[in-house]
């Protein structure tokens, strides 16, 4: 099994004619995931990548029955985006515009948690269940279906760490990039409470970061609910300066906050295997499964 | 971006937050005169960099690293006094513990009247990621490092959390004051201080607004005494007139350069220089180079397309510091194809005067065909098969010459 996506998953995109749109909306078609429809606004009854464009993404749902979309929509607009397709009640939103601002998305969250909807991202890859369906710009060659969940807040970290998965010879249920921002829509533990319902996924592995707290709730949250799947945690930037945004929005140790060492620290109290190397991940899950 | 405490205060005159009389020089002529034009009365000389605790800093001489000066901050009650610390504090650097051990050229001062002061309090703006809502917080704890309070007197810092739609309204600004346990007549003064605040961290898309001291007058006026504010980045795009606050001077020469071919590089102390897609795996990257006792010189995301121009400006970025060793090329080539990025390494070395050790490994798509034709190439490069075997060999090869 997977979470959150599956064969049965019908995606739209926002943003279909764009260069990325466009670009990546093939990928997926190609890797197999059911692109039902495309949405941009002036561009309604156009065909692209051989489905419907749509104004609106009310109106691609009521046509299509898409119950994801993924947006590749540019920073000023995507906050707008996001809002249309909660407003249009879809189930999934996987957001993968990088640089929306802070406050767009201080009133998108806002937006969120008066609905049903759920978003990943922004500023992440996307999410794939292997074999099945993929929604983002990863490479979906290197993943290979299986039982272990990937949850990260990087892009290629992430794809390393599957990767390394591959060659030791586990398989992914579902990996997920839940994005480099200061604000995000799924976090690690929404992420971890979906991976510990599915029962075909009998470990997970999550890759955190400097900056903010996630890491420090995850790991308070997984003792609290005596989450029994072997974890392996790595955390990116223990080499990072202080006061300095690596990258990522929400990559930066701020007043002393935010450190590796604290964030290694936490999760080692809740009993999570944490590598300091990031070319032990794979293994170290092999030896947690096995 | 962060931009400076006296153009952070001509925002705030802009909202009508109280702000003392200042102006901001670059020479101590200015520096003189501007001490004229406030009336040559009692001056606060206050050096301007991108640093907090500039206050109890210590000013260098830039040759010798000579400590000139205790603090960057100073009191002065003279023409005589204003020329003193106008010529010490100007064109030398300050170090604070914000700043590092290199410090900070003082390229600006500004000159403000002197505030006759009854309290000093401190109020705050920031993003809480958890509620992920903009906060307002004061504390009657001003002129004192905020973290330390938060550490250990926490109950003293009273927080109000904004919702998107309404903004801060009256009722949170009045608790707000109440909290800072104002007079009845100083009251006024904060909420209409705090509401706009609130206005100008808005509109203006800042994403950390500081005062402090945020303090009351003798004449009972609430007043930014400091102002320390950081724009989201993200925004910039709406904001044009913001964009001309950026201060170049305050940023490392090599990572300006950088961020003009939309490169994300960060100059660090160590030896080995590497170049990675993906700002997660460059951390990784630079990690891992410590765990086998190299330095990273570096942090630089050449983002998810590496091709022979990104990755020649990769070069040449990294090669501006002259402590580099050896440079690991870490790529993790996904839709983008490992060959492709081979070839647009070789392209690069060709064009860049390359003459350190240079690690590649390319993992991804065609990653066995990209090794071939690295292997091939005439250049030496070390071929590394795994992170591990990379980040052994990038730091092995810093104590080699080619």
């Amino acid at each position: 099994m997977s979470i959150l996506i599956d064969q049965n998953t019908k995606l739209i995109i926002q943003g279909i004619t764009g260069t990325e749109g466009s670009f990546h909306g093939k990928q997926m078609q190609d890797y197999g995931t059911q692109v039902v429809g495309g949405v941009t606004p002036g561009k309604g009854g156009q065909e692209a990548l051989g489905v419907p464009v749509f104004h609106t993404v009310k109106e691609a749902i009521d046509t299509t029955g898409a119950n994801a979309s993924v947006i590749f929509v540019p920073p000023p607009f995507a906050a707008s985006a996001v809002i249309e397709a909660v407003k249009a009640e879809i189930e999934l939103i996987i957001c993968i515009t990088e640089g929306i601002p802070t406050k767009d998305m201080v009133t998108v969250n806002a937006v969120l948690a008066d609905s049903s909807t759920r978003m990943l991202g922004p500023n992440c890859p996307g999410l794939i269940s292997p074999g099945k369906c993929k929604i983002g710009i990863m490479p979906g060659f290197i993943h290979t279906p299986g039982t272990i969940g990937v949850i990260s807040r990087s892009g290629t970290l992430t794809y390393e760490a599957v990767h390394q998965l591959g060659e030791v010879g586990l398989g992914q249920s579902t990996s997920m990039g839940i994005g480099g921002d200061p604000i995000i829509g799924t976090t690690f533990i929404d992420a971890l409470s979906l991976f510990l319902e599915d029962d075909d996924t009998t470990g997970v592995v999550l890759i955190g970061e400097i900056g903010g707290t996630a890491e420090e709730e995850t790991a308070e949250w997984v003792t609290q609910n005596n989450f029994q799947k072997p974890i392996v945690a790595f955390i990116a930037g223990a080499t990072a300066p202080p006061g300095r945004r690596m990258g990522h929005a929400g990559a930066i140790i701020a007043g002393g906050k935010g450190t590796a060492d604290d964030k290694k620290a936490a999760l080692k109290a809740a009993n999570i295997s944490v590598v300091d190397s990031p070319a032990e991940i794979g293994s170290a899950m092999k030896k947690l499964i096995s | 971006m962060k931009i400076h405490e006296y153009q952070a205060k001509e925002l705030f005159r802009k909202y009508g937050v109280s702000v003392p009389f200042g102006i901001a020089v670059e020479s101590v002529e200015s520096a003189l005169k501007a001490y004229q034009d406030l009336g040559s009365g009692t001056v606060v000389v206050k050096s301007q960099i991108h640093a907090g605790g500039r206050g109890k800093g210590t000013v260098h001489c830039p040759n010798t690293g000579d400590i000139l000066l205790e603090g960057g901050v100073h009191l002065a009650h003279s023409k005589e006094e204003v020329e003193q610390f106008a010529k010490t504090m100007l064109n030398h650097i300050l170090i604070t513990h914000q700043t590092g051990p290199a410090g900070k050229e003082v390229q600006k001062l500004l000159i403000e009247s002197g505030v006759d002061i009854k309290r000093e309090l401190y109020a705050g703006i920031v993003l809480d990621r958890v509620d992920r809502k903009f906060v307002f917080m004061v504390s009657t704890e001003g002129g004192m490092d905020i973290e330390t309070v938060a550490d250990k007197t926490p109950e003293k810092i009273v927080k109000e959390w904004i919702e998107p739609e309404t903004g801060l309204t009256n009722t949170q600004a009045i608790t707000l004051a109440k909290a800072l346990e104002l007079e009845e007549d100083q009251i006024d003064s904060a909420v209409s201080i705090f509401s706009a605040l609130w206005a100008a961290f808005s509109e203006n898309d800042c994403s950390l607004m500081e005062i402090n001291p945020l303090v009351v007058t003798g004449d009972n006026t609430v007043m930014a005494l400091d102002a320390k504010i950081n724009i989201d980045d993200n925004s910039l795009f709406r904001h044009a007139d913001l964009k001309e606050l950026y201060d170049p001077n305050e940023e490392d020469a090599a990572e300006v350069e950088a961020s003009k071919n939309n490169l994300n590089y960060i100059k660090l102390d160590g030896k080995v220089g590497c170049m990675v897609n993906g700002a997660g795996l460059a951390m990784g990257t630079m990690d891992i180079i410590k765990l086998y006792g190299g330095e990273p010189a570096n942090f630089l995301d050449v983002g998810g397309v590496a091709n022979a121009e990104t990755v020649s400006n990769g070069f040449k970025i990294i090669l501006t510091d002259p402590n580099v060793k050896s440079i690991l090329i870490n790529i993790f080539g996904g839709i983008v194809r490992c060959d492709r990025v081979a070839k647009g390494v070789i392209e690069a070395m060709e064009s860049e005067n390359i003459t350190v050790p240079v690690v590649v490994r390319l993992e991804g798509t065609n990653s066995k065909e990209a090794s071939q034709i690295l292997n091939d190439d005439s250049f030496d490069f070390i071929v590394a098969t795994s992170l591990g075997d990379a980040a052994e060999k990038a730091v092995k090869a810093t104590g080699v010459t080619s």
